[in-house]
C-alpha cells in the first residue's frame, strides 16, 4: 500500500491561518470631566464601542475617524498599551491581554509623535531599541545603517542628536524602527500627520514600498483621506469609537452613493470630515 | 529546551539594552552630571562640616572619627538617591521623551527591564560614591582613618544595593500612578528610610517605634557595616551580621517590587497612564 500525503495547496493553508488582526466587540471606556454634574462630576465615555473586524496576512487598511474617534485608541489595544473593558482583539490568535508577549513580538508601531531620547543620535536610538527585541550589537552593527538608508536618512547625520533633525526626518528614523524588528503587523497611528509635503510623500512612498516588499500586515489610522485611498486595500470610519464601514474605497463611495471618499465619509457620520469636537482632548482622562 | 535557552538570551539581551541607553544618556548628559555632583559634594561638605562645628565650641573628641562617621552617612544618603533617581525614571523620563510606549509594548519581560535599569544604577551609584567619598575623605579634609577596611565595606553596599533596588522598584510605581507628583514621593521614601536607619546617628537614640522600623531598613545593616568596616577595621567575616538581613531583605524585596510594579503598570494601562499626556 503507498501512503499518499496530502499536498496543501499555499492558499489553502494560508486560509487555515488566523487573521493577523481579529477584533471582535471590543470596547473601552474612559472617565471624562462632566461640568453639567457640578465641579467633580465624572462620567464614562465609550472610546471604543463594540468594535468589530478583521485583517487578513499582507492586508493593509485604513481607518479614518476624527480626533477622538477612538483611532488611536484601537491602536493602543492592539499595542497592548492599554487594556480593553470588553471584547476581545488577537493578532494571528494570540489575545492582547492574556498573550501579550507574543503579540509584542509580532506588532510594532509609528505614531504621530516619533517620540525618541531627544539628546541621544538616531543610531543610538535605534541601537537600544532593538536589543529590547533580542538584537544584538552584531546583528545591528550593518543593519541599523541599512535600514536608515533605506528611509532616505542622510548617512553623515546618524550621530546626531534627534532633536537637531526636523520632524520629518525624526519620522523617517520612527520607520526605521519599527522596520528594524520585522513585525508581521505594523501599526502605522497618523504617520504623515503634520509633515511638510515632501515628508509626507517620502514617508508614504516607504509605507508601498514596505507592502511591497514584506510580508506584514498594516493597519494606518490617518485624517488623510487621500493616504488613505491610495494605501490602502479597505478603509474603514471610526466615527466616535463605533466602526460605522470597513470596505474597499470604492465600495464605501458606492454604498453612500458619493463621488470622494470625503462625501462618503460626511454620510456615513452626518459630519464634515475636518470638524473637530473641541471638547474632546481637554477633558477625558487619556488623550487617545 | 532551545527555545528557553533563546528566550534567556533576548532577555539578556534586552536587559543589556537598557544598561547601554543608560551608557548613552549618561554620555550625552556628562556636564549636567558633573554639576549635579558639584552639588551633591558641597551638601556632603555642609555635613561633614558639622563635627568640625562641634569641635570649635570647645568639646572635646575624636574629630577624625565622627566625621567619617558623618561622611559615610552622608555617602550612602547620596548613593541611595542616584539608586532610586535611575529607577524613579524607569517612568518619568521615558514618559518626558514620550518612548514609554515603546518600551512598554517591546517584548521584554519587567523583571529584565527594571533588571538592566537597576544594574546600571548601581555600577553608575557605586562610582560615583567612591569618587564622593574619596573626594571629601581625601581631598578636602585629609581624614585620618588608619584601620578602614575598604573591600568589606564596598561588599555590604553591593549587598545592601539589591535590597535598594526591590525598594527602588516599589517607589518606581509612583509616577506610573501620579504622573505630575509621582516623582517627588520617592524622594519621601528615601528620607524616610534613612531617617529610621541612623544615617548621622546611631539607631540608639531613635524613640522605640522607629527602632523596631530600622531593623527592616536595609540601609540600617548596610550603614553599620560600613562603619565598622571603615571605623573599626572589621573584616568580611565579620559583617555576616550585617550580610544575611541584608540578603533576606533583598530575597522579599526584588518579588515584592517587581508584584508592586506589575500592579501599577496594569492600572496604568486601565487608565490610559502610559500615555506622555495621560
Amino acid at each position: 500500500m503507498t501512503e499518499v500525503q496530502e499536498v496543501v495547496p499555499l492558499e489553502a493553508a494560508r486560509r487555515r491561518l488566523p487573521p493577523a488582526v481579529e477584533v471582535r466587540e471590543l470596547r473601552k471606556e474612559f472617565r471624562r470631566r462632566d461640568r453639567k454634574r457640578g465641579r467633580f462630576g465624572r462620567r464614562m465615555r465609550a472610546a471604543l464601542d463594540g468594535v468589530s473586524f478583521t485583517i487578513d496576512r499582507g492586508e493593509t487598511v485604513a481607518i479614518l475617524g476624527q480626533n477622538g474617534s477612538g483611532k488611536s485608541t484601537l491602536v493602543r489595544v492592539l499595542s497592548t498599551l492599554l487594556l480593553p473593558d470588553g471584547g476581545s482583539a488577537q493578532i494571528f490568535g494570540h489575545d492582547v491581554v492574556s498573550e501579550a508577549r507574543p503579540v509584542r513580538r509580532l506588532v510594532n508601531r509609528v505614531s504621530v509623535e516619533a517620540s525618541f531620547f531627544k539628546k541621544m543620535s538616531s543610531a543610538e536610538n535605534l541601537g537600544y531599541a532593538s536589543r529590547y527585541y533580542g538584537m544584538t550589537a552584531r546583528q545591528t552593527r550593518d543593519l541599523i545603517p541599512e535600514i536608515l538608508g533605506r528611509v532616505g536618512f542622510p548617512p553623515d547625520r546618524r550621530d546626531e542628536p534627534m532633536e537637531n533633525l526636523s520632524r520629518g526626518m525624526q519620522q523617517k528614523v520612527a520607520l526605521a524602527r519599527a522596520l528594524l524588528t520585522s513585525p508581521v503587523v505594523l501599526l502605522l497611528d497618523e504617520p504623515t500627520t503634520g509633515l511638510d509635503p515632501r515628508s509626507k510623500l517620502e514617508v508614504q512612498e516607504f509605507i508601498r514600498e514596505i507592502r511591497a516588499d514584506h510580508d506584514s500586515t498594516i493597519l494606518l489610522c490617518t485624517h488623510d483621506l487621500d493616504e488613505a485611498e491610495t494605501l490602502a486595500e479597505r478603509v474603514g470610519i471610526l466615527d466616535r469609537g463605533r466602526l460605522l464601514a470597513l470596505e474597499p474605497a470604492d465600495d464605501l463611495k458606492r454604498r453612500y452613493g458619493s463621488r470622494t471618499l470625503e462625501e462618503a465619509f460626511f454620510a456615513a457620520t452626518g459630519r464634515e470630515f475636518e470638524a473637530e469636537e473641541d471638547d474632546e482632548d481637554d477633558d477625558r482622562e487619556v488623550f487617545a | 529546551m532551545r527555545a528557553l535557552v533563546s528566550t534567556m538570551r533576548a532577555e539578556l539581551v534586552g536587559a543589556g539594552g537598557v544598561v547601554e541607553r543608560n551608557a548613552y544618556l549618561t554620555k550625552r548628559y556628562i556636564w549636567w552630571d558633573l554639576a549635579w555632583f558639584i552639588w551633591t559634594v558641597a551638601n556632603t561638605l555642609t555635613i561633614v562640616f558639622i563635627a568640625k562645628g562641634v569641635e570649635a565650641s570647645g568639646v572635646e573628641f575624636d574629630v577624625d572619627r565622627y566625621m567619617t562617621y558623618l561622611l559615610i552617612g552622608a555617602v550612602v544618603w547620596a548613593y541611595l538617591g542616584i539608586l532610586f533617581e535611575f529607577l524613579m525614571e524607569t517612568v518619568a523620563w521615558e514618559r518626558w521623551e514620550g518612548t514609554i510606549e515603546y518600551t512598554f509594548m517591546a517584548p521584554l519581560s519587567r523583571a529584565m527591564h527594571l533588571a538592566g535599569q537597576g544594574v546600571f544604577a548601581i555600577m553608575y551609584g557605586l562610582l560615583r560614591a567612591i569618587f564622593l567619598f574619596a573626594v571629601c575623605a581625601f581631598l578636602f579634609f585629609d581624614l585620618s582613618m588608619p584601620d578602614a577596611q575598604f573591600f568589606p565595606a564596598f561588599v555590604v553596599l553591593v549587598v545592601a544595593s539589591i535590597s535598594f533596588i526591590g525598594i527602588g522598584m516599589m517607589m518606581s510605581v509612583l509616577p506610573l500612578i501620579s504622573p505630575e507628583k509621582g516623582t517627588q514621593l520617592g524622594f519621601v521614601a528615601q528620607g524616610t528610610l534613612l531617617v529610621v536607619s541612623g544615617v548621622y546617628y546611631p539607631v540608639s537614640v531613635l524613640p522605640e517605634w522607629m527602632q523596631w522600623l530600622a531593623t527592616i531598613s536595609p540601609a540600617t545593616y548596610s550603614l553599620d557595616g560600613i562603619r565598622e568596616a571603615i571605623l573599626e577595621g572589621q573584616g568580611l567575616s565579620a559583617m555576616w551580621d550585617e550580610i544575611w538581613p541584608l540578603l533576606i531583605i533583598g530575597v522579599v524585596s526584588i518579588p515584592l517590587g517587581l508584584w508592586v510594579f506589575s500592579r501599577g503598570e496594569k492600572y496604568a494601562k486601565r487608565h490610559g497612564k502610559l500615555k506622555r499626556s495621560g
